[in-house]
């Protein structure tokens, strides 16, 4: 929703920590699936993840934010081998 | 108020100005003719006699996205280029006037490569004339020192990035006599930064330059357009504050002195004013009326009192140093013309290009030119095989 251009005098500036409230979810593509009952906590997927998607709660993994997961799939490719705690499922798909 | 009457060259003098006008931040990058600017003012930093930042980038584009950083904190910053410079500096003109952020820059106007060449003409800045930045042309080293005061007012206030330009070598190099306000005096007219808080060393967190899509980009774009059209206002104001504060009168946008019976006006930009006028005034010792007609300000372009100033003359001439290389001459005949178009009666047009790369105009080419009639169309004056050459 556009706002009128007379409102607009300040320039392009707006209030600051707004990506929380950007809902980029719903780009994906594919999701990532995690199996707890895998997963060593080693921290990688939540390192590596390019939005801080990954839910931490006392210094273990707990699930993944899908407001904001892109899909990228990083954190499947770094999960360590023997691990292989994170699937990428097409999105839409059980 | 005291003032101190010094002789100086172009660079020296805004060097000056950019001292007393004291600013929180400049970031530059050396380039011929507009290195002695930033040259003098950085031994003016190392001496402790101004208490700038001052950051030695290693390009022009570095030098400008610096600006915009610390312009966007809320600081007062200047910066000086020219020619390949300010070309370097393409992108990042439309960020700093996108943002709204009131960056004042010196560009000491030299021409373009290929070839390469060091001198002046208008080649740079005319390249940068839809950036959204005000462009002031100065007459003269007093008047660059005066417009440089000037623009850091008109900046803040207008909200817009100014450009205050002084030609290459005739301005930058020339030592002229210069009447220097008091350091206070300066301080006084320009006041504190205005800031409205909303800078990123404000008290909130702020996003500076989000993503604006086809929902929200038109939007900006006309704000932007809509603060460009009220700089004339701005600059009136300024240029009375000015007044005010240092007894000094600046034409705001045009300069036009005897168009009101003329039958012939000259329309010129930079320190060829000079020339061009003196060129009019004796053609009215001929019995030839000419007018002149400066225009100090082409950003935003003076279309009304132009037409003011125009509107009875029979035949204009404009003479300028740049080329559009449209097929349709210099970038100031094209803007004169159109805006006289709309008028009832239309002076009937010669634009000629002068001036390319500090190729000198010399007084009997602009005799020659007026007594022989300007021949209509766009002309190259002084050129090597150039038919206004025979006239002579």
């Amino acid at each position: 929703m556009a706002t009128d251009w007379q409102a607009l005098d300040r320039g392009p500036v707006i209030p600051g920590a707004s990506s929380v409230a950007y809902r980029t979810g719903d780009w994906r593509q594919e999701r990532p699936v995690l199996d707890l009952q895998r997963c060593v906590h080693c921290m990688l997927c939540w390192l590596y993840c390019p939005d801080s998607a990954i839910r931490v709660a006392a210094g273990r993994v707990v699930g993944v934010d899908y407001d904001h997961c892109k899909g990228c799939g990083v954190c499947a490719a770094v999960c360590p081998p023997r691990a292989s705690a994170i699937r990428m499922v097409p999105e839409g798909a059980a | 108020m005291s003032r101190r009457r010094v002789g100086l060259t172009g660079n020296e003098a805004v060097a000056l100005a950019w001292k007393q006008i004291r600013p929180h931040v400049v970031a530059a990058y050396p380039i011929t003719p507009a290195t002695q600017i930033v040259e003098r003012f950085s031994e003016y930093v190392a001496q402790g006699e101004v208490d700038t930042e001052f950051v030695a980038a290693e390009s022009e584009h570095s030098a400008l996205s610096a600006c915009v950083g610390a312009a966007a904190a809320g600081a007062r910053v200047l910066t000086a280029t020219a020619s390949q410079g300010l070309a370097l500096m393409h992108e990042v003109l439309y960020i700093a006037s996108g943002l709204r952020l009131p960056i004042v820059m010196n560009v000491a106007n030299r021409a373009l490569s290929a070839p390469i060449n060091i001198h002046g003409d208008h080649s740079d800045t005319m390249g940068s004339r839809d950036a959204g930045w005000v462009q002031i042309y100065a007459r003269s080293v007093q008047d660059a020192y005066d417009r440089t005061l000037l623009a850091v007012w008109v900046a803040e206030r207008a909200r817009l990035p100014v450009m205050v330009c002084l030609d290459g070598f005739t301005l930058t190099h020339s030592l002229e006599p210069l009447e220097v306000y008091p350091d206070e005096a300066v301080q006084t007219f320009l006041g504190e930064a205005p800031t409205d808080g909303y800078t990123l060393l404000g008290g909130e967190p702020i996003t500076v330059g989000p993503l604006a899509l086809p929902d929200s980009y038109m939007e900006f774009r006309r704000a932007l357009a809509a603060a460009m059209e009220r700089v004339p206002q701005v600059l009136e104001e300024g240029v009375r504050a000015f007044r005010a504060h240092f007894g000094q009168d600046l034409p705001s946008l045009v300069d036009a002195r005897g168009t009101e019976d003329a039958e012939v006006a000259l329309v010129v930009l930079g320190s060829y004013a000079d020339a061009v006028e003196q060129a009019a005034l004796r053609a009215r010792v001929r019995g030839q009326r000419a007018g002149f007609v400066r225009v100090v300000t082409f950003r935003p372009f003076p279309t009304t009192p132009l037409r003011e100033a125009l509107g009875g003359v029979r035949e204009v001439v404009v003479l300028e140093r740049a080329d559009t290389l449209s097929g349709l001459g210099g970038p100031l005949g094209v803007e004169v013309r159109a805006a006289l178009y709309d008028l009832e009666v239309r002076p009937r047009f010669t634009d000629v290009i002068f001036g390319l790369g500090g190729r000198e105009l010399r007084d009997e080419e602009l005799d020659n030119l007026l007594r022989a009639g300007p021949p209509g169309g766009v002309v190259y004056l002084g050129v090597e095989g150039s038919r206004v050459l025979e006239l002579a």
